[in-house]
């Protein structure tokens, strides 16, 4: 038997992932859940965002003065350029698309509490794949760059170390998308007990403070926070 | 009263997700030496406040996670019930 109902309560306070729609694939059940409808809606948002963009600048000639939309673009991809230049130096080129690219999408996970969907990054298998990539990217510089070094660099520095090593490799990824889901997950939880547990005038105007901290400070940090370990990761493996 | 093999495990998970969180002393300790020590150093060189709050706050970041981990394992322990 579960937990007793508590009778103080009025609504049972809700944080998890829903179904939406339950389909059959591989002999498998499966489950379109919220988390895949926010990535859904989240990538169409960036789609839909980068579509109209490169519509609108296309046919932008050197003598304009730039719009506010050129401007606002251009200081995020030196501040982009910046961020990727800072960890990689003159690499940085080659890794700033994908740097770019997963910053949006895990700012715009992170920030899509806010209109009340739930954070597809407070799932772990989002959140898991993303350190996947990592992972992937991570090990296959090493090989590019380091050849046979990328495998004989696990004993360094005593043989003895080799399990360890290993160990090391492997926990990379975990932690990485652990700690993006366990903030998330943190935030969606506090905000979910502050929705479900407080009388109706306790939410009206004060979860906005929880919704800065846990939303908006909590997301954007941990979004910076992934690409720079992201990008440390990578930076060990290139000489 | 009678308490069931089922009852005594969910009792003792909840137990070992209150002690699981026993884990958020670390990063506390560890993310207040960061922010002192980032006050000391902003009132050092107040010119260089933006770049010390900012590897201060990604210090503190990082140093968040094993208090996380404690988070994530009570979380298991409470609603997926691995042992019920």
């Amino acid at each position: 038997m579960g937990m007793m109902k508590i009778p103080m309560i009025a609504h049972e306070p809700d944080f998890m992932i829903h179904g939406v729609l339950k389909y059959h694939a591989f002999g498998q059940e499966l489950w379109i859940s919220d988390t895949t409808v926010g990535a859904w809606i989240i990538t169409a948002v960036l789609l839909l965002f980068g579509f109209i963009v490169s519509r609108k600048l296309k046919h932008v000639s050197e003598s304009d003065t730039p719009g506010l939309l050129q401007s606002g673009l251009e200081i995020a991809m030196e501040a982009l350029e910046n961020m990727t230049a800072g960890i990689l130096g003159a690499n940085n080129r080659r890794f700033m698309n994908y740097i770019g690219t997963i910053f949006l999408f895990i700012l715009l996970c992170n920030l899509s509490g806010l209109v009340g969907l739930r954070a597809p990054t407070a799932d772990f298998g989002v959140t898991f794949l993303l350190g996947l990539f990592t992972f992937f990217i991570v090990n296959y510089q090493g090989l590019k760059n380091r050849g046979v070094r990328h495998f004989t660099s696990l004993f360094e520095p005593i043989p003895v170390l080799f399990p360890i090593n290993v160990i090391g490799e492997f926990a990379n990824p975990i932690s990485i998308s652990l700690r993006l889901f366990a903030n998330l997950l943190s935030g969606v939880i506090i905000i979910g007990l502050w929705y479900g547990m407080m009388p109706w005038f306790m939410k009206i105007v004060l979860p906005a403070a929880l919704h800065v901290y846990c939303d908006l400070f909590s997301g954007a940090i941990q979004t910076y926070v992934f690409c720079m370990l992201t990008m440390v990761y990578i930076n060990d493996k290139m000489e | 009263m009678n308490i069931s093999g089922q009852d005594f495990i969910y009792g003792c998970s909840a137990i070992g997700a209150g002690l699981a969180l026993i884990a958020g002393i670390g990063p506390g300790v560890g993310q207040g030496i960061a922010a002192g020590q980032g006050a000391a150093a902003v009132g050092r060189n107040p010119g260089a406040k933006s770049d010390i709050t900012s590897t201060m706050l990604l210090g503190q970041a990082v140093a968040e996670t094993t208090g996380l981990y404690g988070l994530v394992v009570a979380i298991i322990l409470m609603f997926v019930k691995p042992f019920g």
